[in-house]
């Protein structure tokens, strides 16, 4: 009897996360679908924009760059031991640039704006605010919704950007300052052996990331209720499930990227 | 206990239409959340320009009839016609036109509180109908004078208000589009009597000057007596009892008399639970 229940339990969490998988799909099929049709809303869009991006600017600058100089500490200690100090460069450009500047923009994103539009847009729920849009026929997935994804899924990439600026620039302030390495020739190696393909791969991932992050922010406010708590507890999982999605979605990725 | 829904009515039948052109006409409305069953048969005919209010206690369905008339919530089964055009089961493209014809007053206001006053109201002109920031503006300080409140007001946000003055901006927000239909939820709860009492000359003054038809629902009888022409008493999810305001004193229905006298005792128990 209680192996049946144990059973019974795995077979309705994972019934449970289909079923959520397939709701958080369609909800963004929908959202999609109705943002790309008239009326569009610029100002709502900009307004997005400037917050994802510009906003989130002094934290993933600050977390960049301190990624990149423990970057090149680590390995400086580990690389030492086998006069292995010219290859930092490399490490340090590779990782911020194909796997640390987007996860580490992501996270910091995940935390920073998927909170504020779960609690956002779950506070508009919760008081109503969004069937008042409904009945004033403006399409809350159109008004809400839509301009979030967009603003995430451009302003990530060009968050990452900067990161990966500031991350390499990180790396090589510590090697050249503390680690007595020669800056010049930092700069050449890191120059020489950056691909395209590299950064290009690191964008596409924050493009990606960014996106989630927009959706479960939109989707877990949207669904909320409850009131206080239910705003709550939505922020709580839009922070913590996009937080999960990036690193799995990283994984995916990079398989997809970078396995030949 | 009696069946409620062959209790004695002394009013018309429920449901049956006092006038000739209806403008929404409800048939067979189910909605059920899990097991609790919150509309359960309900029908119900409002005709064009009249001011229709359902009153019925907490967790009696009220709400949830206005949501799926507004389209908000999806009914399980049943039909709803709005001016002869059926809105179960359409798309939601199909019913963004009847949206048109609709303005809703929540019963917490639901004023978006990022935007000042004026664009609150201003909202469904400029947003839902591509009206001009300028034009819309100057509409929507034409509807703020109608509820009482001058151009100052305009330039503050919701959350710099008061309840009552927080219902006046919503009241003008629902009637700045000229609806034809007017859905009012609770306008009266959580004011005090006389704000109530302002609030309520202004929807009656509203409608009349729109020529709307209005649906409140409320469990308040000063607001009742004061807004509505026809009253109609929903109870576990249908309509029990609907007649004229004059005759909600001696309607001979047991489940109204308990209802508008607020009594503890007698045909109606309360549910524990919401929903």
């Amino acid at each position: 009897m209680n192996d049946r229940n144990f059973l019974a339990s795995i077979g309705g969490a994972f019934l449970e996360f289909l079923g959520a998988t397939g709701r958080i799909v369609l909800f963004a099929v929908t959202a999609i679908l109705y943002g790309l049709r008239p009326p569009y809303y610029p100002r709502l869009l900009l307004r997005q924009m400037v917050d994802i991006g510009f906003y989130s600017l002094p934290v993933v600058g600050l977390t960049a760059l301190f990624t990149g100089m423990v970057l090149a500490l680590q390995s400086y200690t580990g690389f030492s031991r086998f006069a292995a100090e010219s290859a930092i460069p490399n490490i340090v450009i590779l990782s911020v640039t194909r796997e640390l500047g987007p996860v580490i923009a992501g996270l910091m994103v995940a935390g920073r704006i998927g909170a504020a539009i779960a609690a956002e847009i779950g506070t508009m729920r919760v008081t109503d605010q969004i069937d008042a849009l409904t009945t004033l026929s403006v399409n809350p997935f159109r008004y809400l919704v839509a301009p979030r994804l967009v603003a995430g899924f451009t302003m990530l990439p060009l968050l990452v950007l900067v990161a990966d600026i500031i991350g390499v620039f990180g790396g090589f302030l510590v090697s050249a300052y503390k680690l007595d390495l020669n800056g010049a020739s930092y700069i050449q190696r890191s120059v020489d052996f950056l691909q395209t393909q590299d950064v290009v791969a690191g964008l596409a991932k924050a493009a990606v990331f960014g996106f989630i992050v927009a959706l479960m922010g939109c989707y877990n406010g949207y669904h909320s209720k409850g009131g206080a708590q239910g705003v709550g507890a939505a922020t709580t999982y839009a922070v913590v499930s996009s937080s999960i999605l990036i690193l799995v979605f990283d994984y995916i990725l990079t398989e997809a990227f970078f396995s030949r | 206990m009696s069946d409620p829904h062959s209790a004695p009515t002394a009013g018309t039948p429920a449901g049956t239409p006092t006038g000739t052109s209806v403008k929404i006409a409800v048939r067979g409305l189910r909605k059920s959340f899990g097991r609790k069953v919150v509309l359960d048969g309900l029908d119900l005919d409002i005709d064009a320009g009249e001011s229709l209010v359902i009153i019925g206690g907490s967790g009696t369905g009220k709400s949830v009839l206005l949501k799926c008339i507004l389209g908000l919530i999806p009914a399980d089964a049943g039909s709803i016609k709005i001016d002869g055009v059926e809105i179960v089961g359409s798309s939601a493209s199909e019913r963004e036109p009847m949206m048109r014809k609709f303005g809703m007053l929540f019963q917490g206001g639901a004023l978006f509180d990022s935007l000042p006053v004026w664009e609150n109201v201003a909202f469904g002109l400029i947003m839902g109908r591509n009206v001009k920031r300028s034009e819309g503006r100057r509409i929507a300080l034409e509807k703020l004078a109608a509820v009482g409140l001058g151009e100052d007001v305009a330039k503050l946000y919701p959350g710099e208000l008061s309840g009552g003055m927080q219902k006046r901006v919503a009241l003008a927000r629902a009637i700045a589009t000229t609806p034809e239909i007017i859905f009012f939820d609770e306008p009266t709860t959580g004011l005090d009597p006389i704000t109530a009492d302002v609030i309520n000359e202004l929807i009656v003054k509203c409608v009349r000057d729109l020529g709307a038809t209005a649906v409140s629902i409320t469990h308040d009888m000063a607001s009742t007596r004061k807004i509505a022409d026809r009253v109609a008493m929903i109870y576990q999810g249908r309509i029990i009892w609907s007649g004229p305001k004059a005759s909600i004193d001696n309607s001979g229905n047991p489940y109204v008399d308990q209802f508008i006298h607020g009594r503890a005792d007698g045909p109606i128990k309360m549910d524990v639970r919401a929903r």
